[in-house]
């Protein structure tokens, strides 16, 4: 790579939008987990549930909380009445799950086709006595993770206003939840009112694992402050209150439109900070929110340290090497600061969108870390183009290429390593307690490939194959 | 609206583009928003496929729904008609484009006029056909294009090959073993003294398609694909077809003899008798098994069967007629030909099932409680909450469907493989029994004693339920891990933040 000409500022390009990603109703495969009582109903086509049905391998299998609402000829030509299908099978899913939410998915058919989801939902939630939240996540708008943004998006509007007055009414609101734990212990982290720092209240947005969850809230414990609630919650019922002037921030880097509803609607202070991706990103991420609440962080140079000499065996095989991401699940900017900082050099962003606002403490953070880490600045490309990509991928020879399973398989044939890129979205990624989780996934091709690196069988095509 | 959590056949637009990349350089197009390219993930995942699936997306997206596709689609095609130089570019439309609406014919002719290669549109409606049906439609219609384009320019040739020749039709990617069923069958057909005149799509340049009037039949060893074509060329050209799926010793024999039948029927003189003897009774084991003591024992055991039409018959047939098992049902989802399943089967089980809800196919399951299942993946999930082991003999499926190892369904070494997969479904089945007779493997109980078994240091509520979180299959490494790393620091009580701290320090 020539380094003649360093520039100065982060250089953003927009190609062509055609790449390979997930399409968002992907979200549901995690959210229902999260989300414990709550049924997911896509309501779209054949492709939607084949495409959820091979995309969530052997997940299926396990009863999950989410069906789809397979629409008909005579759905899309409206001989069939939307309302009295969808409170048919809502009716169906209420008997034979009884869920304390149903979400609908809306699709690509039901835009096209214009079904007016928001309009029947409150009508239906009335009738059948259960909360429906509507969330348009389809491939025309949205790619992947943003699946996540508009269900939470969605959900941000049903959080409760006003915080419950006194002990009794906090035990209402799950007085059926609790006799429905019965003898299950409650997993949050005890929360002693005299360990914290007197603070506004502050609720974070993110559906992450729930040990992550914990981690995080630990974390923030630590500097005395208190996560008042999260969204989502574990359970539709618990969803967190969210009162005018409460302090917000995220933990995902695909979140605009729920930070967006948290400021506009709820009349939230959104705290924008780098996401909590490594150790940089955690530090960064707490020391933004600590001077937010004017408080000055405590022992976060060492733990930061400490955490990165853990690192240091994964951080060896991977220093001084060039890795490209294709993009396709919105954590590429912050995956690629963490990495700089690892000693990586970052030949390419792709990312399928950029909120530069969302993401602008973020950007910032990568800029510095370039600077200081003396790593020439990447080209953050918006809608790239895959085929574009892969000729830039023949002529740079990065190290490593993190992408989509689609590319994967024909990459490494040609003797390139790659990495998937769906594992950062499931994987523990976030959090001090994680940056190794990352590391163990970044480096896991290279140690592979380490180990058969004498075999000589790095070239797989025949040379005739084409491109 | 319909109420659905599993699907065995996919939707159309999948059986198009199975069909245009099993050709050699045939790109398809998909007219699609952003995500449903999923089959390029299918194709490179479960097939393990080396090269880049030539598909692409024409997006469509907000933009387009409000002005339409404009030039967009054309401009797809004639790029990707510089950039890759295919032979044919195949338009697919999706769920999606066809309740758009858009004219994708005029967009055909328009790419057309600058391409160099040929273009043209996958005719599948996504709302009355699945992944099944509109792969053959597509194949019949690719194939139809081109024998119309060399007659049109006078290329068609003349007469038949001098030798007896076949085209085999019907194998393409994704496809249930179709890559080793190809290899045997092209083994077979060199054996009979039979030419391959053409095997499509699997591999094919479609510039061969011209010759296919020249073989003297078309074989089609899968029922759901191939048969419109064998229509169209029988209807062209006269060239007769054979569907009998050579899959089991008597339908192998049985589609053998057709082929004697059809081969002589015009002018040779063929006798494969000696061949199916000595096949059937040396080369073949599925014979000498079905007469050994291992397979009286599975006598009038029970069984179920679950598939596509293909698989599932054949299966049926194997299972009664060679073996001596009691199939209680068979069923298919294909039911849109649910007619010839019928009576394919009907003699050979006692009861068949035509749906493709599988919560009906479970529920089936449970009530007549058979020794094995052989089923799709779907089935062996049922088999396993149940507890009844399942082969899996058909689609849908997963990537250890894709074996690396020769495992042929067809032919004579097919009947090995499928003998071998019976067996071993029922013979586990037994064991299982036996074991639970017994009380299971006595010593279940001493190999999860750890280093740590011992311990003299406490879990707290929340450090506990916190372990509890972590995966099985490593929480007692971790729990061990952290155990030590709260001994060296001298720790007495091990909760969450310890967990989490020694998680951070040694990577438990």
């Amino acid at each position: 790579m020539t380094v003649a000409q360093q520039p100065e500022a982060l250089n953003f390009e927009c190609e062509t939008g055609n790449y390979h990603t997930f399409c968002p109703i992907s979200c549901v495969a995690w959210l229902y987990q999260k989300i414990e009582d709550s049924f997911f109903l896509v309501i779209g086509t054949k492709t939607c549930g084949y495409f959820l049905q091979n995309a969530m391998g052997v997940m299926i299998f396990a009863e999950p909380r989410y069906a789809m609402a397979e629409l008909e000829e005579g759905d899309i030509s409206a001989q069939l009445s939307d309302y009295e299908e969808l409170k048919r099978l809502c009716e169906q899913i209420k008997r034979d799950r009884n869920p304390s939410v149903i979400v609908w998915i809306g699709t690509c058919t039901t835009e096209i086709i214009k079904t007016d989801l928001e309009g029947l939902a409150p009508k239906l939630e009335s009738e059948i006595g259960i909360p429906i939240v509507v969330a348009r996540a389809n491939g025309l708008d949205y790619a992947f993770t943003q699946g996540e943004d508009t269900v939470l998006a969605a959900m941000a509007n049903r959080c409760p206003e006003k915080a419950p007055v006194s002990e009794t009414d906090k035990n209402e609101r799950n007085a059926i939840q609790k006799l429905l734990n019965f003898g299950k212990k409650k997993e949050e982290v005890a929360q002693d009112e005299s360990e914290y720092v007197d603070h506004k209240p502050l609720v974070l947005f993110g559906s992450l694992p729930d040990p992550v969850v914990t981690q995080l809230t630990l974390e923030l414990k630590r500097q005395g402050i208190k996560v008042s609630g999260w969204l989502p919650a574990k359970r539709f019922t618990e969803l967190p209150v969210i009162e005018e002037g409460y302090y917000v921030a995220g933990v995902n880097p695909f979140l605009s439109r729920t930070a967006t509803t948290l400021m506009r609607r709820r009349k939230c202070k959104l705290i924008g900070a780098p996401f909590p991706i490594g150790p940089d990103g955690t530090r960064a991420w707490i020391e933004k929110i600590c001077s937010v609440f004017g408080i000055t962080p405590q022992g976060l140079d060492e733990r930061e340290a400490q955490i990165w000499a853990g690192l240091e065996e994964y951080v060896k095989l991977i220093r001084g090497k060039s890795v490209f991401f294709m993009g396709d699940n919105l954590l590429e900017v912050s995956l690629a600061r963490f990495l700089v900082r690892c000693g990586m050099t970052v030949q390419e962003i792709g990312i399928p969108y950029m909120d530069k606002r969302y993401q602008a403490a973020e950007l910032a953070l990568l800029e510095k870390t370039c600077q200081e880490m003396g790593s020439p600045l990447p080209t953050i490309v918006e809608k790239p183009d895959n085929y574009n990509q892969i000729q830039r991928i023949y002529e740079s020879k990065p190290d490593l290429v993190i992408t989509g399973m689609a590319h994967a398989n024909p990459l490494e044939a040609r003797g390139i390593n790659t990495k998937w890129s769906v594992e950062f979205t499931f994987a523990q990624i976030h959090g001090f307690t994680n940056a190794r989780d990352v590391l163990e996934l970044v480096t896991r091709p290279l140690r592979r490939n380490n180990n058969l690196k004498d075999l000589g069988w790095d070239k797989l095509v025949r040379e005739e194959a084409k491109i | 609206m319909k109420l659905a959590y599993w699907m065995y056949a996919g939707p159309a637009h999948i059986g198009t583009l199975r069909i245009a990349s099993s050709f050699k350089n045939v790109h398809a197009i998909m007219h699609a928003p952003i995500g449903d390219d999923y089959f390029n993930v299918m194709r490179s995942m479960l097939s393990r496929e080396r090269n880049f699936t030539p598909v692409t997306t024409s997006v469509v997206d907000r933009n387009v729904l409000a002005r339409g596709s404009q030039e967009k689609v054309v401009d797809n095609i004639t790029r990707k008609d510089a950039e890759e130089h295919p032979d044919l570019i195949v338009l697919t439309p999706t769920c999606t484009s066809s309740i758009l609406q858009e004219d994708l014919h005029n967009f055909v002719e328009r790419a057309q006029l600058e391409a160099k290669g040929d273009v043209m549109l996958a005719d599948v409606n996504h709302y009355r056909y699945n992944e099944l049906q509109a792969a053959d439609r597509t194949l019949h219609q690719i194939v139809q294009y081109y024998i119309e384009k060399a007659r049109k320019r006078g290329e068609l040739p003349e007469g038949k090959t001098e030798k007896p020749s076949v085209n085999i039709i019907g194998t393409s990617t994704l496809g249930f073993h179709n890559n080793h069923d190809c290899t045997e069958l092209k083994r077979l057909m060199a054996d009979l003294g039979i030419e391959v005149n053409t095997l499509i799509p699997e591999g094919a340049s479609v510039n061969d398609l011209k010759k296919m009037p020249k073989a003297w039949f078309n074989l089609i060893p899968y029922r759901e694909l191939g048969l419109a074509t064998a229509q169209y060329l029988e209807e062209q050209f006269g060239t007769p077809y054979i569907d009998i799926t050579p899959m089991g010793v008597v339908e192998t024999a049985r589609c053998i003899r057709k082929i004697q039948q059809v081969v002589n029927a015009q002018g040779a003189e063929v006798d494969y008798e000696e061949f199916i003897n000595e096949q059937t009774l040396h080369v073949s084991q599925a014979a000498w098994f079905s007469r050994s003591i291992d397979c009286q024992n599975l006598t009038g055991k029970k069984a179920v069967v679950f598939g596509d039409n293909t698989h599932a018959a054949a299966m049926t047939k194997i299972l009664a007629r060679e073996m001596g098992i009691h199939v209680v049902w068979a069923g298919t989802y294909c039911k849109y030909d649910a007619d010839w399943f019928r009576e394919q089967v009907s003699e050979y089980c006692d009861e068949v099932l035509i749906t493709d809800d599988h919560g009906a196919i479970g529920d089936a399951i449970a009530r007549v409680e058979p020794s094995a299942i052989f089923g799709t993946q779907m089935e062996r999930h049922v088999g396993k909450r149940l507890d009844i082991p399942c082969g899996v003999i058909a689609a849908p499926i997963h990537v250890q469907n894709f074996p690396i190892g020769y495992k042929p369904f067809m032919g004579y070494e097919g009947t090995n493989q499928i003998t071998d997969l019976i067996y071993n479904s029922f013979t586990l089945g037994m064991e299982d029994h036996l074991l639970e007779i017994f009380g299971g493997h006595d010593t279940k109980e001493v190999i999860s004693r750890g280093i740590s078994a011992d311990s003299d240091l406490s879990w707290s509520k929340d450090g506990q339920a916190e372990l509890n979180k972590i995966p099985g299959f490593v929480r007692g490494k971790v729990k061990r891990n952290t155990e030590k790393f709260a001994r060296e620091r001298g720790f007495k009580e091990i909760t969450t933040e310890v967990l989490y701290a020694a998680k951070e320090s040694v990577g438990a």
